[in-house]
């Protein structure tokens, strides 16, 4: 029996080694949830430059300061650019058909997009703006080709030009990028505080993460014990079974 | 409280249904590890409902609302994420004790005489069950969602002459719209939960009629002592109640495991695409369906053959109806001598292996792209193939090896472990 159970499980072990949906080639973000200086970081840079266009409308700036441990006076005045009201939800103030007219397409809510993409993609897309003169925005992204958005942190990055190669079968393809125009920070900082961002982005699509792993540590902890006495419970009633 | 049993037995027979059913139901003590699954659907069916109806009190069925509501349980109302999570694990997770579940009769023969109408409340139960999830996975309205609905109720269009009718009367619309969340939501909250709480009832009472069926395959009835005990029968209380509070303790284990630390499951509890809203106008790459249906999915897709009359689509939906009925005939296709698995020869063993790897391999090509390379050699709408092929004989000619195996001789009485 042991050896069916141990067979069964074995057959699924590449069903569940492929569960993970394809990472394509993405860079490892590496965020640390429980780095709170980080998810502060990452909140500002949200604040500053996604929240302008973009909405992240499931989520209220009074929770946010509640789990970051943000001083609700310091977001009040440095964060809330779209309402007056801290128990708001983080709501955009472009309209939207101004935003349709203006890119072609509505920026989407962010709230959910570390887990609709996740975290690696949204690393490695704030990092792959580059110059591009053929579309509308003059930016184009290798992660998210002819993107409509156009790179809203280029005074920190600089500026970038894709570097593309021919290869053996004919087709164009990325190979790496160049710094044509240093921006403010320079490439480590700007990958530190895309981290920070990808770090909030990913605590704002899921603000329970924050504490369901510590719960979980102790409900197991918990079930372990019933485990136990369950197990010494039935073999004391089961003493006389033949 | 004697007295006051008294005075309730003689108007309700409480302490008559406790014995018959518990105290004094006679289950064989040979009971293994096979042997918890059908306690921990019990359980988690409850876990569903009662859940279930947390998340109702938040939940809003409207087209335009919906998928903000499951953010605001997740995010703004008290443990709602907690209470979700624990609902959408539950899901996966009532899947995975109901295949392990049956996978036991497939082992031990216990949809055999005479216990065929056990199988088949059961079997109705996991049709009903498949119901249930699929109409539940539209009701956060993700994109998944939708388009998975759009796919599996696009499919009754395929059935001739009725079938668009059809289709446009489950739906309520001309697309998954409003109106099909709606109904959706009335059949998962209302018509189904009802209706597998009584087939599960249904399901006991025509098991306690019988009696289980043990790894050994013979029927403990065979043996009394004289007081018309079963010689290798033990109460149900206490022995199997403790036994299976241990066996449910381990599993929440597991559960709450998922629950806490990864209710995602990698993608194949909670979908990615899910995460996004509802979009008629963004189809996702690959609609798959959530990996219970996988399986049937893919012999649904493995029909290409365009020649036969009709075209390849009303097949495939035929073909995926013909492997769920094929289940309810195993009590008639098996003709063995014996029962379990124990006493049966290489032949029925060679089948049961090659079958449960067609299912599992039918399972994971459903998640994949039908022309894509997965596996080897050829694309996996080639293997899908094969592996229905092999899905199909196992029922189709079990008639002639279960007849012809060599089985070897049962045992009077049940083996102790």
């Amino acid at each position: 029996m042991r050896k069916a159970i141990a067979a069964f499980m074995l057959l699924l072990t590449p069903v569940l080694a492929h569960g993970a949906p394809a990472g394509g080639g993405f860079d490892k973000a590496n965020i640390d949830l429980s780095d709170t200086a980080s998810l502060q970081r990452g909140a500002r840079i949200f604040m500053n430059f996604c929240l302008s266009c973009h909405s992240a409308s499931y989520m209220r700036y009074q929770r946010m300061a509640e789990d970051l441990s943000i001083d609700p006076a310091i977001v009040e005045r440095d964060m809330m650019f779209a309402t007056d009201k801290i128990g708001d939800l983080m709501t955009t103030t472009m309209p939207a058909d101004d935003a349709q007219r203006w890119f072609g397409v509505a920026p989407p809510d962010l709230s959910l997009v570390a887990r609709s993409r996740g975290e690696d993609y949204l690393y490695t897309y704030m990092r792959s703006f580059y110059l591009d003169e053929s579309t509308p925005s003059g930016w184009n992204n290798t992660v998210f080709p002819n993107v409509a958005m156009p790179h809203a942190m280029y005074e920190w990055q600089g500026v970038q030009k894709a570097v593309f190669v021919t290869n053996e079968r004919g087709n164009r393809q990325f190979e790496h990028f160049e710094l044509v125009e240093p921006g403010a920070r320079s490439p480590e900082e700007y990958d530190m505080a895309i981290r920070d961002l990808t770090n909030f982005m990913v605590y704002l699509a899921e603000p329970a993460k924050l504490e369901r792993y510590t719960i979980g540590f102790w409900v197991i902890v918990f079930l372990l014990i019933m485990v136990g006495l369950t197990y010494a419970l039935k073999k004391e009633f089961w003493r006389d079974v033949h | 409280m004697a007295r006051f049993m008294e005075w309730v037995d003689a108007r309700f027979p409480a302490t008559k249904v406790w014995k018959e059913h518990m105290a004094e139901y006679y289950a064989p003590k040979n009971f293994n590890f096979w042997y918890y699954f059908g306690v921990l659907s019990m359980v988690v069916l409850v876990i569903q409902i009662v859940t279930g109806i947390f998340l109702t009190m938040h939940y809003k069925p409207d087209a335009a609302t919906a998928f903000a509501s499951v953010e605001y349980i997740m995010r703004d109302v008290p443990w709602g994420w907690f209470i979700r999570y624990m609902h959408s694990t539950g899901a996966s997770m009532f899947f995975v004790v109901v295949y392990l579940h049956m996978f036991r009769a497939l082992l031990y023969g216990s949809y055999r005489t005479p216990r065929e109408l056990v199988w088949l409340i059961g079997m109705v139960i996991f049709v009903a069950l498949m119901a249930e999830a699929f109409m539940g996975y539209l009701l956060p309205w993700g994109n998944m969602s939708y388009w998975g609905a759009q796919v599996i109720i696009s499919l009754f269009g395929a059935i001739p002459v009725v079938g668009e009718g059809l289709a446009e009367w489950i739906r309520g619309d001309f697309v998954v719209s409003d109106a099909t969340l709606n109904r959706f939501f009335a059949f998962h909250v209302i018509l189904l939960p009802l209706l597998l709480v009584l087939l599960v009832y249904l399901h006991i009472v025509a098991l306690h009629k019988v009696g289980s069926n043990n790894p050994d395959g013979v029927e403990i009835k065979k043996h009394k002592d004289a007081s018309g005990k079963p010689l290798d029968g033990i109460p149900f209380h206490p022995y199997y109640t403790v036994k299976d509070t241990f066996g449910v303790m381990v599993f929440l284990v597991i559960y709450f495991g998922i629950v806490f630390f990864v209710p995602e499951f990698g993608g194949w509890f909670l979908e990615r695409d899910n995460f996004a809203p509802a979009d008629i106008l963004q189809t996702p790459p690959h609609i798959v369906p959530l990996w219970y249906f996988t399986p049937f999915y893919s012999i649904l897709r493995a029909v290409t053959w365009e020649w036969l009359p009709g075209g390849a689509k009303v097949w495939g939906v035929m073909a995926m109806g013909a492997s769920i009925v094929m289940l309810f005939l195993l009590p008639w296709l098996d003709r063995a001598r014996v029962r379990s698995i124990r006493y049966r020869g290489w032949m029925y063993k060679t089948a049961l292996a090659i079958f449960v790897v067609s299912f599992v391999v039918l399972g994971y090509l459903g998640t994949k792209s039908p022309a894509d390379v997965d596996l080897a050699l050829f694309a996996n709408v080639y293997w899908a193939q094969v592996c229905m092929i092999l899905y199909f004989l196992f029922f189709l000619l079990m008639p002639w090896y279960t007849s012809k195996d060599p089985t070897k001789p049962e045992p009077d009485r049940v083996t102790s472990k």
